[in-house]
């Protein structure tokens, strides 16, 4: 199988999941690349990961209330687990879009619904998922909507609707954020109950039409007595709203753009792909499989290989598959789960409602460290399966020269692409100690060299990105 | 940046979870104290007063005797209007500086950025523990983060030495900035030798440090313990941070309370007496504060989220005593059952930046408030 076909399904599964293993890139190899992508825009025909399997050993991962660190532990759980990598990469996307933080809705469980039903709906219609976000506990108590009434107009919810979640700065008036604002209000969620001692019970949404301005609103140049849900048609209707999801998509799945809040002083790096994009988006009716579809089949995705900087959870989750040996949600999940947070992204808790600043801003001394002591310690344990696998991928090769060895890594943990002169300095590190040998009285040195080869490229500048 | 070795010192501790105003600074001469709580209370044969008003609770034993040297001020009903009442929310409020917005950047990270703008000190903020806390983050703008001293550095996963600084050595070369390489990798390169630099750095502290201060064994007593290793090292560190919880005694306060107090207590003043055995405490203020207090009105067994709190700042240059007024504890002037903050947070921060680390304290807790003159 040539070898160009591999790196570009490693390249795939790199961003429309956590990375494969080398013998599931050749599987996938020989189904095909486009066969490939039809798979995994079909999540319903591959089994569900069983979250009772979580529930049995960590019963409190499924209503964590105010309880510290297990509010992540369920999603990790399904991340390190999945066979629908897709689907988890999409709701992961939409959490970055719809960015919201417990640190504010201060209940874990209501955050995890919303993550539940990015996973159960990302793929869908986007129509259908702003409504559902207007409606979404979570959301409205994040964006302050329960504090929206007909008398008293919050504008919170409604700006960042047009602002952050459809159509961009600059495509919309302050009197229309006004507008839009009026038409939600009475998009309310249900009182909040007295806490127990760990937290409190669940919200749910309500509307209350006492408590909605019935009269004309004027939005987007039309009239009428608007509730929310025309508002949102309205908003669907807009091809600026298509051209800011497609930007999304191409700042998530193909390559790093700039921060939103500049998008609308900074043209996007591949115009061409937006438009594409966008009018994938507009044919289909907001139908966000399509859009996906022509994106992993086009040609700005498949050339666009190293050119994004892997996020924390990207990167934590991918390390992990790759290594194997903590898909059991054995003790130490909790730990798992919050070595995002550690490295600056703490999942269901994105400091503010723009969301996370990405690409190079993920980096900074101490995140840099965190990223690499993890993968090190991940690597150096030639326990966990996935690890074990490389060092007999290794051994089955027989004994070779330093080259042969450091290609052997870099092909069996990706394929990996890195420079020439990074590829000189790791032939260089492995020649010291001469050639790889597999002889019974050298087997176990080996297995060592091949870990610390394995420590030695997660800690690469390369390995951090996508 | 020249430094001296005389140059201020900020030490920040933060208990997290919400600290119980009520039962920290104990109103023991007002008898709606004995109402609003008739089980999780501190009886007055018990208090450590401090005037005919109020007393420390009873672990607090080495604070009372700083206290009574002078060396603690306590400013009283310290927070900001609309406490939200969420841990999250209100940690965040305190870190950014930010009550209305939901901003990202910390207080301290900008104070890191004006002390330090050409990061030539990778160390000038110190971080102890698993996360960084977001008072210290602001874009490139580097912070030591510490989980444990001893352990502190890049690759430590990799117990036999030998090997690990051979892959050291190794990272260094593969971070070394290399000619085209773009932006990004320029700026992974630079950032993966400032962490290394940080480490380098740091390693020396314990080596350095002897002392016949015996900390306790436990986990705020090794944080304080770890930074006083830092700042005796000389290394440059202006900013120290570090946290110690869970305060949020929403059960079992009693007993929980009062061991946290006995360690932090105990803690800061072995801190303190460790610093001054090597004539080192003269440049060094403690900031001891909680995201909020806790429910004037106990639960049975603990209390819930409130509103006010206190505010301890601890050093030999601090004028001790007590600022500002307690709030008011009469029922008609709570706000949904808890004390009232009468002093916003960002005047205590600003004392600390104006009359401490000699710095304008506007752009940094983004407003003018009034400081109260503990310095």
């Amino acid at each position: 199988m040539a070898d160009k076909e591999i790196a570009l399904m490693a390249h795939l599964m790199r961003r429309a999941g956590f990375g494969a293993s080398s013998s599931e890139l050749h599987e996938r190899t020989a189904v095909g690349y486009e066969a490939t992508v039809e798979e995994l825009l079909r999540p319903d025909r591959q089994k569900e990961v069983d979250m009772l399997d979580l529930l049995r050993y960590h019963p409190w991962a499924w209503k964590p209330g105010t309880a510290q660190g297990m509010g992540h532990a369920s999603w990790t759980y399904r991340l390190l687990n999945t066979q629908t990598p897709l689907q988890e990469k999409t709701a992961l996307f939409w959490h970055h879009v719809f960015a919201t933080g417990v640190s504010k809705v201060d209940h874990w469980d209501e955050v995890m619904d919303m993550i539940d039903l990015f996973h159960d709906k990302g793929m869908g219609n986007f129509r259908d998922l702003l409504l559902d976000m207007a409606k979404n506990p979570a959301m409205i108590f994040w964006l302050d909507n329960n504090e929206n009434h007909s008398h008293a107009v919050n504008e919170n919810w409604g700006r960042e609707l047009l602002e952050l979640f459809s159509m961009g700065v600059g495509s919309y008036t302050e009197d229309d954020v006004r507008e839009c604002s009026r038409a939600f209000t009475g998009w309310t969620i249900t009182p909040k109950l007295p806490r127990y001692p760990m937290g409190r019970f669940d919200w749910g949404f309500e509307y209350k039409d006492d408590d909605h301005d019935h009269g004309e609103k004027s939005f987007l140049g039309h009239t009428g007595r608007f509730n929310g849900e025309d508002i949102i048609d309205i908003i669907c209707e807009q091809p600026a709203t298509a051209r800011f999801i497609a930007r999304h998509m191409y700042n998530f799945f193909v390559a790093d753009e700039a921060q939103v809040p500049a998008w609308s002083v900074t043209p996007p790096r591949d115009p061409e792909a937006i438009r594409a994009l966008s009018k994938a988006l507009m044919d289909n009716d907001y139908e966000i499989r399509p859009a996906l579809r022509l994106l992993f089949n086009s040609d700005f995705f498949k050339e666009a290989r190293v050119s994004k900087m892997k996020s924390p959870a990207e990167v934590v989750i991918g390390t992990l598959r790759m290594a194997g040996g903590s898909e059991f949600p054995a003790p130490g999940l909790g730990m798992l789960s919050r070595q995002a947070g550690y490295m600056g992204q703490d999942l269901m808790n994105v400091p503010s409602v723009e969301g996370w600043h990405t690409g190079a801003e993920w980096i900074n001394s101490g995140s840099l460290m965190r990223r690499t002591n993890f993968f090190a310690e991940v690597m150096g344990d030639t326990e966990r399966p996935g690890v074990r696998a490389i060092v007999d991928g290794m051994r089955s090769k027989g004994d070779v020269p330093p080259g042969e060895f450091v290609d052997g890594c870099l092909n069996l943990m990706g394929p990996l692409e890195v420079d020439d002169r990074t590829r000189g300095q790791l032939v260089s590190h492995a020649a010291a100690d001469g050639d790889l040998r597999w002889a019974p009285d050298e087997e176990s040195e080996s297995t060592e060299r091949v870990s610390e080869m394995l420590q030695l490229i997660v800690s690469l500048k390369d390995y951090q990105f996508a | 940046m020249t430094t001296s070795e005389k140059d201020p010192v900020l030490v920040v501790l933060q208990l997290s979870g919400g600290n119980d105003y009520l039962n920290t600074v104990v109103p023991y001469s007002d008898s709606l104290y004995y109402d609003y709580r008739p089980s999780v209370r501190i009886t007055e044969d018990r208090v450590l007063r401090l005037d005919d008003k109020v007393g420390l609770h009873p672990s607090m034993r080495p604070i009372e005797q700083m206290y009574a040297q002078g060396d603690v001020a306590i400013v009283h009903g310290v927070g900001y209007e609309n406490s939200p009442r969420s841990h999250f929310r209100s940690m965040d409020i305190w870190h950014t500086c930010e009550p209305d917005t939901l901003g990202t950047e910390g207080w301290l990270g900008r104070v890191v950025r004006e002390l330090d703008p050409d990061k030539e000190n990778v160390a000038t903020a110190v971080s102890l523990g698993s996360t960084l806390f977001r008072a210290l983050s602001a874009p490139d703008v580097p912070v030591a983060c510490v989980d444990n001293l001893d352990s502190y550095g890049l690759l430590t996963s990799i117990s036999d030495e030998r090997r690990r600084e051979k892959l050291l050595e190794r990272y260094k070369q593969l971070y070394a900035p290399a000619i085209g390489n773009g932006p990004v990798m320029d700026f992974l390169s630079r950032t993966g030798l400032e962490s290394l630099k940080g480490a380098d750095i740091l390693k020396v502290a314990p080596e350095r440090y002897s002392s016949s201060i015996e900390y306790a064994d436990n986990a705020i007593a090794r944080k304080l313990k770890a930074i006083a290793q830092v700042h005796l090292a000389g290394l440059g560190a202006r900013i120290f941070y570090c946290d110690h919880g869970s305060f949020d005694t929403h059960s079992n306060q009693m007993g929980a309370h009062a061991k946290l107090w006995r360690d932090i207590s105990t803690g800061i003043q072995d801190f303190f007496d460790d610093l001054r055995e090597h004539d080192a405490a003269d440049n060094v203020v403690m900031l001891v504060f909680s995201e909020f207090g806790r429910r004037t009105q106990d639960n049975g067994s603990g209390t819930d989220h409130g509103a006010a709190g206190p505010s301890f700042i601890i050093g030999d240059r601090v004028k001790g005593g007590q600022y500002n007024d307690y709030p008011s504890t009469k029922p008609d002037d709570l706000e949904q059952g808890d004390l009232v903050p009468n002093n916003d947070f960002r005047g205590v921060y600003s004392t600390l930046l104006e009359d401490w680390m000699g710095l304008d304290a506007t752009p940094i807790v983004n407003g003018t408030f009034e400081k109260p003159a503990f310095l």
